[in-house]
């Protein structure tokens, strides 16, 4: 359904940009219809530069994404494509305008895309829409946004995401800003679209809330791809010692962390090189251009041992 | 030792005061690390904040707060300066922006210590030391922050915070940016502050029960400025009683359970508004347990050793 060939995106920095910095460098993934992928990875991956690049909220430096057949990375009307790609952010408390009533999200959709709807009938899709993200729309509808909680306003968030023909949504780290004991419930309505027909990109840095939807999981580090595949395969049976690292390190509520160091990310890795070699334990001279290799059927990892 | 008897912070606003931190009590002992949980919102970080800098907004209502047996005078903000950093010391939230972006590290270390009265010459190799300890490297002395990655401007912060060996480390949030692995690295090396003997006593605020589990000694569960339930890592862990403490952590996803498996549920409904705040227990409207008694001040249960909830509900030895 979307498919990322060769994606990279570079930013110039240094002094006159000379030098350039790929927050994406060289990334390939495919996700198919009514699957969740999540995107793993720590601050500064490049995992929300990703969910830009296929929102097309900045261009590629070079590769290529694919939308059904339709190649979007230079597309110039992006009104179509929007209709069936939408994104939702970190931050749903920035998403609405403080002085405007919270259902003002939804007037614009339908005047940027479907000018011809009545309000009518528009008003009873957003109500449907709404009561079936397990909101009631008359407690939510004609409130200003700080009288909602941060809940709530993702919800509505997802419920305008909703309104048009959605096929994909990307989905930024949408839950940490949320209170722990509300954020699971947003999790289960990702699912139940999916159910539904829906696919979603899920960019988060927690591993338990990836295993906990995704069908399948990219972990990214440094904008490179270390490991990608059917989710239960790279959380049972990893491959790159970079996942191994971070599985190692969750803390869990029941178990008490190995002895097994953990190290600090250091400044960067030689050119050509896997991009994890300075933080390896199994770093040598013999990690110079790794490219993904096949561990088993849907499970890949860019590690010489493989 | 830290003794917390009472204490009130209260945020003054036009419309009246949003009771943040409201009667909460605790201590904290030599050598020990108390990890202090809660949700957005729940007043750990007013807590934290208040015990060191207490600055309008926040305004001191009440409460007495003893370290090593000295009561702090927080509410002073000019007597507070004889403690502050030499009896207790905090890494802040946003540590990799509490640099001076315009001075190279080393100066800015020596204007911050002789602003305090201390000739830095003095101290110079126990700061050499404590780079070492906390992993970097002598030559960031001579950089600018802008030159240091967030990890090592944040490591930088914990060696000026820990720099006089205070009785007390706050630290709020410190991991909450870090992937996984850096935050074990960096959750050890905090706990390494304690065992190393740099600092006596140590809280650790976080909203992931799962990282207090893995180094705190006790567990403080907040809940809309009130304590719910204090106790012991293991007994948290294993026996919550709490309902709220209960509700909260079978809400987490954990490696290992998937949707497909089962599906996890979270607490309905929302924490109430601090500013005028319900009467009685504040959890009420969220609890499945809820009883006309509910509408009191809940009472102090002991329900084991060390281990105590404010709830209605929870029996001794429960």
């Amino acid at each position: 359904m979307l498919k990322a060939t060769n994606l990279s995106k570079a930013y110039s920095v240094g002094s006159l940009g000379r030098e350039k910095f790929y927050a994406v460098d060289n990334v390939n993934f495919e996700i198919q219809e009514r699957e969740i992928v999540s995107l793993i990875g720590e601050s500064g991956s490049g995992k929300t530069t990703i969910g830009k690049l296929i929102l097309r909220l900045t261009k590629p430096t070079s590769g290529k994404i694919v939308f059904n057949d339709l190649d979007i990375t230079m597309l110039k009307s992006l009104k179509e494509y929007y209709k069936h790609v939408q994104g939702i952010f970190q931050d749903p408390f920035s998403s609405y305008n403080p002085i405007f009533k919270v259902d003002r999200v939804f007037d614009m959709v339908r005047e940027e895309f479907y000018p011809s709807e009545s309000v009518n009938s528009w008003k009873e899709k957003v109500t449907g829409v709404i009561e079936s993200i397990g909101l009631n729309p008359k407690e939510v509808l004609g409130k200003f946004p700080h009288q909602l909680s941060g809940g709530q306003l993702q919800r509505l968030l997802i419920a305008r995401a909703l309104l048009m023909e959605t096929k994909f949504l990307v989905a930024d780290e949408i839950i940490s800003m949320l209170d722990a004991s509300t954020r699971i419930d947003i999790l289960n309505i990702l699912v139940k679209l999916k159910e539904r027909g829906l696919s979603v990109l899920f960019i988060t840095h927690d591993l338990s809330l990836g295993y906990y939807i995704s069908d399948k999981t990219v972990i990214l580090y440094r904008g490179s791809i270390m490991e990608y595949g059917d989710t239960e395969k790279i959380f049972n049976n990893s491959a790159h010692p970079y996942t191994k690292m971070l599985l190692n390190s969750i803390p869990s509520l029941h178990q008490k962390w190995s002895n097994t160091d953990a190290s600090l990310s250091g400044r960067s890795a030689p050119v050509g090189y896997c991009k994890f070699y300075d933080r390896c334990p199994l770093g040598d001279e013999r990690c110079k251009n790794i490219e993904l290799r096949k561990v088993e059927e849907n499970h890949f990892a860019a590690c010489k041992n493989v | 030792m830290l003794e917390v008897e009472g204490l009130k912070l209260y945020y003054k606003t036009l419309k009246g005061h949003v009771k943040a931190v409201d009667d909460v009590s605790f201590d904290v002992n030599d050598g020990e690390l108390l990890g202090l949980a809660g949700e957005s919102g729940c007043g750990k970080s007013t807590l934290g904040n208040g015990l060191i800098l207490l600055k309008p907004p926040m305004n001191y209502f009440g409460g007495m707060v003893q370290l090593d047996h000295t009561q702090l005078p927080i509410d002073d903000f000019e007597r507070m300066n004889d403690f502050r950093f030499s009896k207790l010391s905090i890494i802040p939230q946003y540590a990799m922006d509490a640099l001076n972006p315009t001075r190279k590290i080393g100066v800015y270390i020596r204007e911050v210590l002789q602003s305090r009265g201390i000739d830095p010459e003095s101290i110079m190799d126990k700061l050499l030391e404590r780079l070492k300890f906390v992993n970097l490297p002598e030559r960031v002395l001579k950089m600018y922050p802008i030159e240091l990655s967030g990890g090592m401007k944040q490591r930088m912060v914990m060696v000026m915070s820990t720099l006089l060996n205070p009785s007390l480390l706050i630290a709020d949030e410190v991991t909450s940016a870090l992937d996984v692995s850096s935050q074990k690295a960096v959750c050890l090396m905090i706990k390494g502050f304690k065992d190393a003997g740099i600092v006596k006593s140590l809280i650790f605020i976080t909203h992931d029960i799962s990282v207090l589990y893995q180094i705190a000694d006790r567990i403080m569960i907040m809940y809309a400025g009130k304590v719910a339930e204090i106790g012991k890592t293991q007994q948290i862990a294993s026996n919550p009683v709490h309902p709220y403490t209960k509700m909260l952590m079978f809400s987490l996803p954990e490696v290992g359970i998937r949707y497909a498996h089962g599906i996890l549920s979270g607490i309905p409904g929302q924490p109430p508004q601090l500013l005028n705040p319900p009467t009685g227990c504040l959890f009420k409207e969220r609890c499945p347990l809820r009883g006309k008694e509910c509408d009191e001040e809940p009472p102090v249960v002991n329900v084991e050793e060390g281990h105590i909830a404010y709830c209605w509900k929870v029996t001794q030895n429960a």
